[in-house]
């Protein structure tokens, strides 16, 4: 058996398509095998987010952070053509008709296929996210961890 | 053709037919074939250079009313 191949994402933004994109990248390499870890920083930690909402103590700006912030995947908006809001219930409309896979539920098979999911920590202080706010079953880590995984990466993107 | 199971993947899109191909292959024993029909226009491709990564052998794909079938012999 061959060593196992590599694929990392850093998932820096916060739009429903984006992450879709990602996703979608890191599903099919896990399919392929490879080992997947997706880094979650800045905005890209919002799909992340549980939808209920959690009680944690806040200071009044990572309150603000809280409240302007999608809470979870199916919240985030669209890079393009959001329209307030309605742009996302248009395309999952369309994706329901062509039978693509929701974002809430491409994060739950990348869970189901052993993709490592990681939050950076250092972003989550300065959007005030705490860890009992993300999904269970996620890492924590810098930039240290994740140039660990990606200098052995046959794929490295930044979405 | 020994065709040990049949998946079918119709009708549903990107990353699905090959992330459930992955896992039906996954319960085969080398040498045992898998048929897939799927209606995605991608999966030829994808298909093709799946089997290739993975060690397995496409050994023959056909368009039939517009299901693509694939048979892949596990490597």
């Amino acid at each position: 058996m061959t060593e196992k191949k590599r694929t990392t994402i850093i998932l820096f933004s916060g739009d429903y398509d984006k992450a879709m994109a990602a996703y979608i990248i890191a599903n099919g390499a896990a399919a392929y095998d490879h080992e997947v870890t997706i880094f979650h920083t800045f905005w890209g930690l919002n799909a992340l987010r549980k939808d209920e909402q959690v009680t944690v103590k806040k200071g009044f700006m990572e309150k603000m952070f809280a409240k302007m912030m999608p809470r979870g995947a199916d919240k985030m908006g669209l890079s393009n053509m959001n329209f307030a809001g309605f742009g996302p219930k248009m395309i999952k409309g369309v994706m329901k008709k062509h039978n693509a896979v929701p974002l809430p539920d491409l994060i739950e098979m990348a869970q189901d296929q052993d993709i490592k999911l990681v939050a950076c920590t250092m972003t989550m202080d300065l959007l005030g996210l705490h860890q009992e706010e993300l999904l269970d079953g996620i890492e924590y880590a810098g930039v240290a961890a994740y140039l660990a995984d990606a200098e052995d990466g046959k794929v490295n993107l930044f979405i | 053709m020994n065709v040990k199971q049949v998946l079918d993947v119709k009708g549903i899109a990107c990353p699905m037919p090959i992330v459930k191909t992955k896992k039906a292959i996954r319960q085969l024993e080398t040498g045992e074939v898998l048929e897939i029909h799927a209606t995605d226009k991608g999966a030829k491709n994808d298909l093709t250079a799946w089997a290739k990564s993975g060690g397995h052998e496409l050994l023959e794909h056909i368009e039939e009313n517009d299901v693509l079938k694939f048979w892949i012999k596990k490597g």
